[in-house]
Formats: structure tokens, C-alpha cells, sequence
């Protein structure tokens, strides 16, 4: 309040330094609003660069396979079985797996589906998640009330046993965009929740008032001055589920349910490589490395974002 | 900076005098679960062009619900408008259209809000939200609003308003973000100004310079300004008359003045001598004994006699109306009216 009356009183032309009390800011030129702080916080933090370093690199691969090896496992002559389950070498560095397949080859080529199923569904679900869970905490009453009990329908449904049961009533099924279906349809009510919620709480607030009195309508309200202050708590969760995301994707082709052959994707590897384990361990932990460190990269991404939008938590 | 007042003159937009609002038997209600609050019942009061009306009165007088429900904020339901008229230039709002009524809201009559900090948008810069005045009711583009929000800024006297446009509503001071406030009430240039308690978050001295300012920018724009506030010092310099209002009624009306010299309600009369004075130095403040009914249940009759000192049976049966008020020798005195059924022995005894 003391810079106030001083401003008050000289009123200065050019004085653009605040002279705030020096306990509360220790920076005069800092800006800090809730998501430049995010920033200034992500930049610094080696869980953020360590994750976001892997996840850009995942993505390249992804995008283009061919930058990383020499051929694609999908070529005639691709794979050889004369080389069957044989181990790492210099040349092949993960080896081969029991159909004379370069490993290293098929898992640089089976990034693509993780990916594309990892972010194809947190799009989704954030979307989907976060508009109608803004509708359901803007509108309240009636719309509430069935998209409320519409979500509790979605949640009372066990992942493994509704992607069977959707998966096996899909037209299109067996392919990275069905599974990106499947796991979307059923994880868009935790985003509409944790949306709803968060409406709810921003949406009594005075500054929503005030826009309306300055006759501001309900579509700009809801979308420009709600929307961006409820928004922080999805975009956490929806960067932690990326990865979960991508788990979830490799335990349904594990099951068969998933990712169908001849398309690759680690968890399919994983499941091939399974009941030869004890004979060639490696067929089943380079792919199983590779996904553990994919999704270790986009949850440490996730929390990173979490840490840093959470103001709690400082 | 100048553009908005050469506007003005050219068009002659508001002549003083030029009535504006004119609220008319007005009650509203709130269904709860316990029952049917009544906070707001019949009020009537009127603002003309240049014309500053304070609306006095404790929290649950129902002042800041007859404000929401001119502005058309009200959330309803619980809140439901059961009678009345509000007559914006002879225009009855309460009749229009949601569309119709956005047009006014913003533009023809802007609010202040008491607390400036939640008031604004957190995650905006107050440029932004300026601007977005501009852009919205103007059409203006992102440059412009800009520019026009700048222009704002330095109209409400914010030093440094090209560096601080930038900045967000909790980099600045309490004093500061109110004057942001009135800048972006007064960014359409309406004709009314409904000011809800707009110093009540800020310490003395920099209520006064936001007092003046608020003074000052309705003087030379020939705004109606509705002050609302419980604060009887607040009052006494800025409004021309002032309504006091006790559990959802307009208990007296009268010139700033005339009110403060010798009010013609024992409810004004507590009021006033709950004041701390400089000349009652280490005596006891008085106070008006026990608490603001609760709206769910008004006491029968006058709403102020279980803490009346002066009230008699008539008081406890029958609702008195709202006298009009006259000097010893029976003229009327204009823009005067209580009611209480014992206003003459108040005013004269």
C-alpha cells in the first residue's frame, strides 16, 4: 500500500520502478503471472529437460524411422531366420528375435504406435474431457446432473475388460487409431472431473461477475476468463496419462487385443518374446526397456508441469 | 487521453438533470431451503445525469442485491424479482430482452466492485482486460486496445502507464488495482456508474484519492453515480443525496446535508452518533443495540423496532410507509421522507 501514496503523491512521468516493499519482491522487473511463472520454473528444472529431451526424441524417431536405422523391418528379405534368437553384436545391438528379426530395427519402427497412441488419446480425452466438463460446471442443474451420472456410468467400467469388450465390436480393429479409440471413450471422464471441479470452484468468483456486469456474454466468459484459470489442474493430469496412456496401449496388444501383426509395437514384442524368456531374455527386455523409459520420460514430463503450475507446492 | 471527453462534448450526451434510473417498487426475493428471504422490498429511488445518490446501509440491507438487480447479475435462481420496474431512460429493463439488457450492461451502466483484486482476471494482464472493451464493444484491434487501454490507465492517474500495461492486477497496489477498476468501468463512457462499496478494501488515505478521482471523472463526464456503502464518512463530501436502507426498505431519503444536520429516522439518528468524534474523546461510542434481522423472519411491522429506542405498539403492528417529511411550520421539505411513524418528534423533538 506505501507505494501507493508515494506514486500518488510525486506522480512521476518516466518512474517506472515500483517501489515495493522489499520483502515481497526481491526482482522489481520479474513478471509473474501464474503460467509465466510455470515457465521460468520448467526451464530450471532438470526433470523437465531430462524428460522433455527423450519425449522430443521419441517423437523424431517416430516421425521418421529411417533417420535411425538402415532398413524397415516391413522389407522383403527384413527379416532372416538364420538368425534366430541370436544376441546382441556390435552390428545388431539388440539382436534378433526367434523370426531372425532385427530388434533394434522393430522397436525404432514400433515408437511410431506408441506415440500416436499416447498423444492421439490425451488429445482426446482433454478435449472432449474438458469441454463437456466445462459445460457441465458452467450450465450446473440439469446438464450437470446427466453428464455427472454419464461419467459415473464411464468410471464404473474396467479399462481391461471395456477395451475388450469395444474392441471387439469395432469395425477398424487392430490398429494404433482404434486403441487411441478405445482408451479415449473410456478415460474422458477423469478430465471432466478434475474440469467440472475445477469450473465450479473459479466460477464464483468476483472477476466472473464483474465481466458479466461490463456486459461481457456467457460464451466469452466461460471461454476467456474461465477457462484459462481452471484449465492448469487438466493440463497436469492430461501430461502424466501420456504415459499412462502408452502403458496402456502395450498391455492391451501384451493381450492380443491391441496392435495386430504384421504392424509392430512393443507390447506385441514384448508378448512374442515372453514364452521364449528364459532362452533369449534379451528379445523381451530391450523392447521392455525402451517402453519403461518412454513412459518414466512423459510422466516425468507430466510432473515437472504439475510442480511447476501447482502453486502449493512451492 | 482527450478523445473521450471531446466525444462527449460534441454530442452533449447527458445534460445535468437529465433523469437516468428510476427504480420503482422493486422487491426481490431469495428462496432458500429455510424459506423465502426477503431482501429487497419495494424500493424506489431515482438518479439523474451528474447526480451522485448514496445507498447507505448495513450488509443484508438489501443495497447490493437492489445493485446486482439494476445490473442484471443477479443470480437467478435462488434470487427471483417478484415486482417492480427499473426504468433506464424511461425504458423499462426489467422487460427487455437478456440481449438487450448485455447492450446496456458495460456500455450504458458500468459497476464497480469492492475487492479490485478478485475482481480482475487473474491470469489477464490488466491491458488486456482493458482492452478488451475496446475490442469487444468496439470492434477495435489488438493495437488500438492497446492504446485505448493505456489512455484509460493514465486517465485514472496510474503513473508509468506504458511500462505497467503489461503487468497483472496482483503486481499492483490495492489503491491501484481499484483505479484500474474505475478505468475499465468508465472505458464505454456510460451513464451510470453503480459503485458497490468501491473503497471498503482500501485504507483511508488512498480511499479519499480514490473517492476524489471517482468525484472528479463523474463531474466531467455528467455521470449518475450510485455510491453504495456503509461507510458514513465516505459519503458526507461526494453524494448529493442519500437513501438509507433497513432490511430491504428505504427507511429515509434526503440531501447529503439535511440528513447529517438532523435526520428524521431513529435508525439515521444511531447511525450517526456511532460515529467515533474528535470532540467525544474518551467517552463510550455508542451503538445501536442488538443485530440486523435476519430476512427470513422481519419483525412484524416497522423492521427496526425491537432496536428502536423510541418505539411504540404502532410500531410493532403496522409497516410504516415512507413520509414525506415537512419543517415545524408544515412545508415540505423537498427530497426529504422517512419512515417511521414517529418522524416529526425525531426530526423536531
Amino acid at each position: 500500500m506505501s507505494d501507493t501514496i508515494t506514486k500518488d503523491a510525486s506522480a512521476p512521468a518516466g518512474d517506472n520502478s515500483p517501489k515495493a516493499t522489499p520483502a515481497k519482491k526481491e526482482k522489481p522487473e520479474r513478471v509473474a503471472s501464474l503460467w509465466s511463472d510455470a515457465v521460468r520454473d520448467l526451464r530450471r528444472n532438470p526433470l523437465f529437460i531430462i524428460g522433455g529431451v527423450l519425449v522430443l526424441a521419441l517423437i523424431v524417431i517416430s516421425i521418421v524411422p529411417g533417420w535411425f536405422t538402415d532398413g524397415s523391418p516391413f522389407a522383403n528379405g527384413a527379416c532372416d531366420l538364420s538368425h534366430s534368437l541370436e544376441r546382441p553384436s556390435a552390428e545388431h545391438w539388440f539382436g534378433y528375435d526367434v523370426q531372425g528379426c532385427d530388434i533394434y530395427t522393430r522397436t525404432v519402427w514400433g515408437a511410431r504406435n506408441s506415440i500416436i497412441v499416447g498423444i492421439l488419446t490425451t488429445t482426446t480425452v482433454t478435449v472432449v474431457g474438458a469441454l463437456l466438463g466445462l459445460w457441465a460446471g458452467w450450465k450446473g442443474g440439469v446438464i450437470d446432473s446427466i453428464l455427472s451420472r454419464i461419467t459415473e456410468i464411464f468410471f464404473s467400467i474396467p479399462t481391461l475388460l471395456g477395451g475388450m469388450l469395444i474392441m471387439s465390436m469395432l469395425p477398424f480393429a487392430g490398429n494404433a487409431y482404434s486403441v487411441s479409440l478405445v482408451m479415449a471413450v473410456l478415460g474422458w471422464p477423469q478430465i471432466f472431473r478434475i474440469m467440472r471441479a475445477s469450473v465450479l470452484s473459479n466460477k464464483n468468483n468476483d472477476y466472473v461477475m464483474a465481466a458479466r456486469a461490463l456486459g461481457a456474454g456467457a460464451g466469452r466468459i466461460t471461454f476467456r476468463h474461465i477457462l484459462p484459470n481452471a484449465i492448469a489442474p487438466v493440463i497436469v493430469v492430461a501430461a502424466i496419462s501420456l504415459g499412462v496412456f502408452i502403458g496402456a496401449e502395450a498391455a492391451l496388444s501384451y493381450l492380443g487385443i491391441g496392435v495386430q501383426p504384421p504392424q509392430i509395437s512393443w507390447g506385441l514384442m514384448i508378448s512374442d518374446a515372453q514364452v521364449r524368456f528364459l532362452a533369449a531374455p534379451h528379445v523381451l527386455l530391450f523392447p521392455a526397456a525402451v517402453l519403461s523409459v518412454t513412459v518414466l520420460a512423459f510422466i516425468m514430463l507430466g510432473d515437472a508441469v504439475r510442480d511447476a503450475l501447482d502453486p502449493k507446492l512451492r | 487521453m482527450t478523445t473521450v471527453i471531446e466525444k462527449n462534448q460534441k454530442s452533449g450526451r447527458l445534460e445535468v438533470g437529465t433523469p437516468l434510473l428510476e427504480v420503482k417498487d422493486l422487491h426481490v426475493e431469495f428462496h432458500t431451503r429455510d424459506g423465502v428471504a426477503k431482501a429487497v422490498n419495494g424500493v424506489n429511488y431515482s438518479v439523474a445525469a451528474g447526480e451522485t445518490l448514496a445507498v447507505l446501509g448495513e450488509s443484508g440491507s438489501g443495497k447490493s442485491v437492489t445493485a446486482q438487480t439494476i445490473m442484471g447479475i443477479l443470480d437467478m435462481p435462488p434470487g427471483k424479482i417478484s415486482q417492480g420496474q427499473i426504468l433506464f431512460r424511461g425504458k423499462d429493463m426489467l422487460a427487455m430482452k437478456e440481449e438487450e439488457r448485455r447492450q446496456i450492461r458495460g456500455q450504458k451502466i458500468a459497476m464497480i466492485f469492492q475487492d479490485a483484486l478478485s475482481s480482475l482476471n487473474p491470469v489477464m494482464t490488466v491491458g488486456a482486460q482493458l482492452g478488451e472493451m475496446f475490442r469487444v464493444h468496439r470492434g477495435a484491434s489488438k493495437k488500438e486496445a492497446r492504446e485505448k487501454a493505456i489512455e484509460l490507465m493514465e486517465r485514472v492517474r496510474i503513473p508509468a502507464a506504458r511500462q505497467r500495461v503489461g503487468d497483472y492486477p496482483h503486481q499492483f497496489s490495492g489503491g491501484m488495482r481499484q483505479r484500474i477498476m474505475i478505468a475499465m468501468a468508465l472505458s464505454m463512457e456510460p451513464d451510470l456508474i453503480i459503485a458497490d462499496e468501491p473503497t471498503t478494501a482500501l485504507d483511508v488515505t488512498v480511499q479519499a484519492q480514490v473517492m476524489d478521482l471517482l468525484a472528479e471523472l463523474q463531474a466531467e463526464y455528467n455521470m449518475g453515480l450510485i455510491l453504495i456503502t456503509h461507510d458514513l464518512g465516505v459519503v458526507a463530501d461526494v453524494a448529493d443525496k442519500i437513501a438509507v436502507m433497513y432490511a430491504g426498505r428505504i427507511v429515509e431519503t434526503a440531501p447529503v446535508r439535511d440528513l447529517y444536520a438532523n435526520p428524521a429516522h431513529p435508525y439515521t439518528k444511531g447511525l450517526l452518533r456511532s460515529i467515533p468524534r474528535l470532540d467525544q474523546k474518551g467517552q463510550e461510542l455508542y451503538a445501536i443495540k442488538g443485530l440486523p434481522p435476519n430476512l427470513l423472519k422481519v419483525p412484524a411491522g416497522c423492521a427496526f423496532n425491537p432496536r428502536c429506542d423510541v418505539a411504540t405498539d404502532l410500531c410493532r403492528t403496522e409497516i410504516p410507509a415512507l413520509h414525506q417529511v415537512t419543517d415545524k411550520d408544515g412545508k415540505e421539505l423537498t427530497g426529504r421522507r422517512s419512515a417511521c411513524h414517529l418522524w416529526k418528534e425525531t426530526l423536531h423533538g
